[in-house]
């Protein structure tokens, strides 16, 4: 099975005057396509700093970073910038759609950056509202939209590109605990299509979704689970 | 990323804020309509001041009889009768950087025609005057040597002393009557205008001079003369002809050491370039004045700029998460705040037009809109734009995502 994402060795230390912080140590872990890997840990416990590394959005100390096959750790801020455009996909917590902005043209965003012309986008942005159900929601502004709206939009913006991996950050931590199964519906079935997605949360509820669970603490992986129901998915498909 | 979909976002984020973008231009609007208004003022002056130069003629000195002195009371100059015809055929004759010279004697009087009658200002002189002052006739014919000569009770009227006397009718060979002395009007003078004094220049008559010294300034000296006009060969030799005339007149009229001359030369030209000159200064120094605004309105474009970077940390974040790199943030900024200082500029443009049109009307004051002030004015404020826009977008664009993404 081919390996979208492959961390050997991941460190990452800060320096902050003349105090170091190890925010991960040694931390090594593979995800093969079409998984859907919930990231757990208390705060602190180095998660966010894992997402940002796989995210592309910060660069480790140590070890070696191999996405879809290249080896990122080298690559200079406009080749990350790239990477991000083209190979990621992200989900946030607060939403970060662009305010006072259409909710198509918050999808065609990252295509817009990866420099396609208007026809195209709004072919592929209109796709990808239709895959997270908002089809008819086009025009509306993100004020008009509900919070699960709001999150639908961000997540057909991650799906535009056709990214290797979706990065979902806590994306149920800003909505109420229905809107939050149907989130979890769609990053469920999104993954039954063939989706890789990997997902920051501290609710087991939500991490139960995934079909592989890596808990951190103290920046190093303490453990990691492979439920049978997605891995059987992740190969059927 | 195209160009194109910057400028959108650019103009989307102004029309964002609407009120605001339009008080962040207003320092730019006004600075630019100030240096559009300054330079139409300014250039309309200079025009109205080379145009009289060209209405006196190139090159022109005027010699001037000097002042007389009596009971202790000096007349200034031209108040002595200093000057003669011979002084004028010797200037002619003996200075070589001089290419024509000619007397005029001075007075004025009633001219009268029919019922009508008109007080104006009259001028005797010689047919070079009106050479040297590159002035035609529009109807009948000028003075002739023939008629200074002999004397002849002819003369040649200014436009508005034509205007006065026969309205619209052909004053051609008609009689009129000069304090008493029945002349016939031999022709009409082209329009002139007003003097850099701004005496009409029109309101004149010519007769020739020897008619003039006989029969109209009746002075005890019959071949004196009032102020000489005198042209030189070329503007490189004005200099050197004044000098010319001025040691010539000293040697004739035995003027040596340091006796004060009885006659003085002027260089109008000069006096005219001087003035000429000041209105530049004065248009340059209003210039800059306005271009302290447009700097003030920059720096007014720089702060908003960098509170703007500040209030969408968060969009700069979720942009560079997407895939934006930073020069397509700087680019963004840069676009917005040139954006801006343009708009402020084309509006400055058409309220410093405005504002020119109007002072035109209202006071009467000429003013010249050129080309190159508008394309300097759109070049200046895209400057200023560049100039203050950098600073907030080069901050922009080297945020941190995920700070920027954290930023509250």
């Amino acid at each position: 099975m081919s390996s979208v994402i492959s961390l050997t060795d991941i460190g990452r230390v800060f320096i902050m005057g003349d105090q170091q912080f190890e925010a991960l140590k040694g931390v090594s872990f593979d995800v093969s396509a079409g998984e859907f890997v919930a990231i757990m840990g208390a705060s602190g416990s180095g998660k966010s700093t894992c997402m940002n590394i796989l995210g592309c959005l910060d660069r480790p100390t140590d070890g070696s970073y191999l996405l879809d096959g290249l080896d990122v750790g080298g690559m200079s801020t406009n080749q990350l910038a790239d990477i991000r455009n083209n190979k990621l996909g992200f989900v946030f917590q607060g939403f970060n759609l662009l305010a006072r902005t259409a909710a198509i043209e918050n999808v065609e965003l990252p295509l817009v950056y990866a420099g396609l012309h208007a026809k195209e986008r709004r072919k592929k942005a209109i796709t990808a509202m239709e895959q997270v159900g908002l089809a008819g929601k086009e025009s509306n502004h993100s004020s008009q939209l509900s919070g699960g709206q709001q999150q639908r939009v961000a997540i057909a913006r991650a799906l535009v590109n056709n990214p290797a991996v979706i990065l979902a950050d806590e994306p149920t931590g800003n909505l109420d605990s229905s809107t939050s199964e149907e989130i979890m519906g769609l990053f469920t079935n999104l993954n039954k299509q063939g989706i890789t997605i990997i997902m920051v949360t501290h609710e087991h509820d939500v991490a139960a979704h995934a079909g592989r669970q890596i808990t951190f603490k103290d920046g190093k992986i303490i453990s990691d689970n492979q439920t049978s129901r997605t891995c059987q998915t992740g190969l059927t498909d | 990323m195209d160009f194109l979909q910057t400028l959108k976002i650019a103009l989307r984020a102004l029309r964002t804020n609407k009120m605001r973008s339009f008080l962040t231009m207003l320092g730019i609007i006004i600075g630019i309509a100030a240096v559009i208004a300054m330079m139409a003022v300014g250039s309309g002056a200079s025009y109205v001041i080379s145009k009289q130069i060209a209405s006196i003629g190139s090159n022109i000195i005027l010699v001037l009889p000097g002042s007389t002195t009596s009971g202790g009371l000096r007349s200034g100059s031209g108040g002595a009768q200093t000057l003669t015809s011979d002084d004028v055929k010797a200037i002619m004759a003996e200075c070589p950087s001089v290419d024509k010279a000619a007397p005029t004697v001075r007075s004025s009087g009633l001219i009268v025609f029919g019922n009508m009658n008109w007080s104006t200002v009259l001028m005797g002189t010689t047919p070079e005057l009106f050479d040297i002052r590159e002035w035609g006739v529009v109807s009948g014919r000028s003075i002739s040597q023939q008629d200074v000569d002999s004397a002849a009770k002819v003369c040649l009227l200014g436009q508005t002393v034509a205007e006065n006397l026969f309205g619209s009718s052909d004053p051609i060979g008609k009689i009129v009557r000069i304090k008493k002395v029945p002349f016939t009007v031999v022709g009409v003078l082209d329009r002139k205008g007003q003097s850099p004094q701004g005496q009409d220049q029109d309101d004149t008559v010519f007769v020739p001079l020897r008619t003039a010294q006989r029969n109209l300034t009746r002075s005890q000296l019959p071949n004196s003369v009032g102020a000489v006009m005198v042209k030189a060969k070329s503007e490189e030799l004005l200099t050197k002809a004044e000098e010319e005339i001025n040691s010539l007149l000293k040697q004739r009229h035995r003027i040596n050491g340091g006796k004060e001359p009885d006659f003085s030369t002027r260089n109008l030209s000069e006096i005219l370039a001087v003035a000429e000159q000041s209105s530049k200064a004065m248009s340059l120094l209003l210039g800059a004045v306005a271009s302290i605004s447009l700097i003030v309105g920059g720096i007014g474009i720089m702060n908003i700029m960098l509170v703007s970077v500040t209030e969408r940390t968060r969009e700069i974040g979720i942009r560079m998460a997407i895939g934006a790199k930073k020069n397509d943030i700087l680019l963004q900024f840069m676009t917005e705040a040139v954006l801006l200082t343009l708009l402020g500029g084309l509006i400055g443009i058409i309220l410093g037009v405005g504002g020119a049109t109007v002072v035109s009307n209202l006071l009467g004051w000429p003013t010249m809109i050129s080309v190159q002030s508008i394309a300097l004015a759109v070049v200046f404020s895209a400057a200023v734009g560049i100039f203050f826009g950098f600073y907030p977008a080069k901050k922009a664009a080297g945020l941190n995502p995920i700070d920027a993404l954290r930023y509250e």
